[in-house]
């Protein structure tokens, strides 16, 4: 990621570059241009969802089918037409979904709808959903998905923060103790890594629900949710344990792994023997001559890493039966419904380019060749 | 040669290197096993096969080697026909065409827990007079029971537990529970069971045939599914079926990244423009929802799910590895002096370049096995997996949406799940240390 960092400064940020000089101002403009390329590459990834989900016609499809239901109910239940011949009838129902097809422009070339079916899926803008329903009982795919979005949130977020500070926290205590047993653990069990979260989720079921019958089998509170706030939180964590921990457990041993490896490296250079010749004491050594310079590697690895753990997500959420909108795409699959799978492809692009931007911009933060403008 | 022997003695150094050549090896013997002994056609046909093939085994059945562990002994499932040990059969010709057929089923019964089912399939062969047939139970302590008695089609099957009236006759006991319970009324009486069918003939030339089948509540080493199958099916072809995704994944990603990244690097300019941009779009793509889009609309065949797999996994982080460590192979003398005798691109990059890069290579394709062996397993559990294979993420599939955790069929989702694991951690801990066989700056860390 470094490297796209830096080839799109130069490109975009070019123009800015006089501007201003200020750090602030820097960092601003470092997020501008990396805003607009992830916008750029979020259109154009959306833009390729469109093509694949539209390629043997679907789209087409189900909007034809929905005009010609439409219109022949319309036309079937106007009294104005019910003393005509069932011929006319049809011919006039005919006639309309031509005209509403036209409207649609359903007849235009594929080329440039499909620039149009692209304008409304950035907005979300994806119509009603053919079998599901939110659960206000609403029925525009936009509304089913971003209900469920607060939940997945949740749960990503608490899963990413959980990971990132406590693999960091372990990784440098490891790389003190470097060749201790723990370490020698540590590094023996990063193979584990390889399984991905669902794959955890269902052993922690069968140990924690099903057997010891301590945390519960899945959901996200109690049936029927507590009424106080605070008994409300309280079941919400019970129910967070197991998939928090089900995500944190698949990619803990190996991030651990690799950042020990990046302390490592970077604790056996000069400079740090010189601050411990000083006499500085290991904790500073920590902070400031190993854990600095290492930041952006740990950032770039990080956000390779969260893109894996959101692909682990939907799965995830299914075998824990949790509301999120990984669990709404395995509901669409079983009801084969294809707005609602197209739109959750694509709030999961967006999902994945915001993360990518914060992680950018933790970079940027972090990164002195970015502050300093290098 | 001798690289790669040095390469080979390096590697066994390290135990996790040989725990995870063992589990590989153990992994491609029971591919090769599976193969054999159930050759693909019929592997399919049995995972397809519904009552027909499967009616001899018992539902949700726990393998049977468990009751080496269990305290209570779980009832063995069985079957037998006339010709089987224990099994009697006694034709007496009668008057009038008449004969008189009786069959006798003699069984140990050794078990603290009742049994299933017991059904009893019946082959008759008459005109036009249907034979007759009265069965009979015989207890350890010397009680008769009569269960039914009827005429016999000329093939029919015979639920012993679905006897209504044998519910009354018992004293509104489950069969299955009647015919075995001892004096306490609660355990099943061990001993020497017998089932007699009485029948009579009424033509010349007519058989009464009865197949005895014994629905106990475990079977065979992986135990049965809900649809009666044998778990031995899937349990073994999921091997072959993991490993070659595993395999042609890993392989063809690597080898086309490789490809890809080495013509990035030898033509720069816009080509290499385009493949960077590329990979920043395919940074964002939702991986997994693609899969289930393509999975949904076009096709389960693993092969098409294979091949966007390949597809969207050439264009990642790899890529920009193999890119940098080409820009520097590009540089070399070798390959100066090769450009300046006027060797061709194609042979620069694929004879020169490319070859150089195998060392790093091999690491990473064993170690990225793993991650598609689970992928496919991901898609079954998401119920799209390839519809016709038998796969072990098709069982935990099916063992989830069954709920086997609610009820406490654990084995079903365990005896995938841990070959699962073993190929995972397999493939992993041997990638791990060819990394660091390959990769000498890894070595002291």
């Amino acid at each position: 990621m470094a490297d796209i960092t830096e080839t799109t400064d130069s490109n975009l940020g070019a123009f800015l570059k006089k501007t201003s000089t200020s750090t602030f101002a820097r960092i601003m403009r470092y997020g501008l241009s990396r805003l607009i390329t992830l916008f750029i590459t979020v259109v154009i990834g959306i833009y390729l969802t469109i093509m694949i989900a539209n390629m043997g016609g679907y789209v087409d499809t189900i909007m034809r089918n929905e005009i010609r239901e439409r219109i022949t109910q319309s036309v079937l239940t106007n009294k104005a037409y019910q003393d005509m011949a069932p011929e006319t009838r049809k011919k006039i129902a005919q006639d309309l979904i031509l005209v509403e097809e036209k409207r649609l422009r359903l007849d235009v070339p594929v080329a440039v709808r499909s620039l149009n079916y692209l304008t409304s899926a950035l907005k979300l803008e994806l119509g009603r959903a053919q079998n599901m329903t939110s659960d206000n009982g609403s029925r525009t795919v936009r509304l089913i998905l971003l209900e469920r979005l607060p939940a997945t949130l949740l749960l990503m977020g608490t899963s990413q923060l959980f990971l990132f500070f406590a693999s960091v926290y372990f990784a440098l205590s490891l790389s003190r103790n470097y060749g201790s047993w723990i370490d020698r653990l540590v590094i023996a069990l990063s193979p584990t890594s390889a399984a991905p979260s669902w794959f955890y989720g269902v052993f922690f079921i069968l140990i924690f629900a099903a057997v010891l019958k301590i945390l519960p089998f899945g959901g996200m509170v109690d049936a029927p949710p507590p009424e106080t706030k605070w008994g409300y939180s309280m079941s919400l964590i019970k129910h967070l344990i197991l998939p928090v921990s089900a995500l944190v457990i698949s990619a803990f041993f190996i991030s651990i792994y690799n950042w020990r490896t990046f302390f490592l490296i970077y604790s056996s250079e000069d400079y740090v023997e010189m601050a411990k010749a000083k006499g500085l004491s290991a904790r500073d050594i920590e902070r400031q001559y190993i854990l600095r310079p290492t930041l952006p590697n740990i950032v770039t690895n990080f956000a390779l890493l969260l893109i894996s753990l959101w692909t682990g997500a939907i799965v995830t959420e299914t075998i824990f039966l949790w509301p999120g909108l990984g669990i709404t795409l395995y509901k669409a699959v079983g009801l084969f419904d294809i707005p609602v799978i197209v739109g959750s492809t694509i709030i999961f692009a967006y999902l994945l380019a915001i993360t990518v931007f914060l992680l950018d911009f933790v970079y940027a933060l972090v990164d002195p060749r970015v502050k300093v403008g290098g | 040669m001798n690289s790669v022997k040095k390469a080979f003695q390096e590697l066994v150094r390290y135990p996790s290197a040989i725990a995870g050549l063992v589990s590989v090896f153990l992994l491609f013997a029971l591919a090769a096993y599976a193969m054999i002994a159930i050759p693909y056609s019929q592997a399919l046909l049995l995972w397809r096969g519904g009552e027909d093939v499967w009616y001899q085994n018992p539902k949700f059945a726990a393998p049977s080697w468990f009751n080496y562990f269990a305290k209570v002994k779980q009832p063995v499932s069985f079957v037998m026909d006339e010709t089987s040990a224990g099994a009697e059969k006694v034709v007496e010709v009668g008057e009038q065409n008449t004969s008189r057929i009786n069959i006798t089923y003699t069984f140990d019964f050794s078990y603290d827990a009742f049994p299933q089912e017991i059904l009893l399939y019946f082959d008759a062969n008459y005109k036009e007079k249907q034979p007759f047939v009265s069965i009979y139970w015989l207890t350890p302590d010397e009680r008769k029971i009569r269960i039914s008695d009827f005429g016999v089609d000329s093939r029919q099957t015979f639920r012993i537990s679905q006897d209504e009236k044998l519910v009354r006759r018992l004293s509104g006991l489950e069969p299955m529970q009647g015919l075995f319970v001892g004096e306490d009324g609660k355990t099943p009486l061990k001993g020497i069971y017998k089932l007699v069918i009485e029948g009579i003939t009424f033509e010349e030339g007519s058989d009464i045939n009865a197949e005895f089948v014994f629905h106990g509540t475990v079977y065979g080493l992986f135990g049965t599914d809900h649809q009666r199958r044998d778990l031995v099916v899937p349990m073994l072809w999921g091997a072959p079926v993991a490993l070659a995704f595993g395999l042609i994944a890993s392989l063809g990603t690597s080898v086309l990244t490789m490809i890809i990244a080495a013509l990035g690097a030898w033509y720069g300019g816009w080509v290499d423009a385009l493949i960077q941009r590329i990979t920043e779009v395919n940074l964002v793509l939702p991986f997994f929802s693609i899969l289930i889009m393509v999975g949904t609309f076009y096709s389960r065949s693993t092969w098409v799910i294979l091949g966007t797999t390949v597809l969207l996994s050439i264009f990642t982080g790899g890529i920009k590895v193999y890119r940098s460590i080409f820009m520097q192979v590009k540089e070399s003398t070798y390959i100066e002096a090769a450009r300046a005798y006027g060797t061709s691109a194609s042979r620069i990059i694929f004879v020169y370049m490319i070859p150089r890069m195998i060392p790093l290579l091999i690491p990473g394709v064993v170690s990225s096995v793993p991650a598609f062996v689970f992928l496919e397993a991901t898609l079954a559990v998401l119920g799209l997996g390839d519809p016709v294979l038998p796969t072990w993420g098709r069982l935990i599939n099916d063992a989830f949406t069954n709920g086997a955790l609610y009820k406490g069929l654990y084995y079903w989702i365990m005896a995938p799940s841990i070959l699962l694991m073993l190929s995972g951690l397999g493939f992993a801990m041997l990638g791990f240390a060819l990394d660091r066989v390959f990769n000498p700056k890894l070595r002291d860390i």
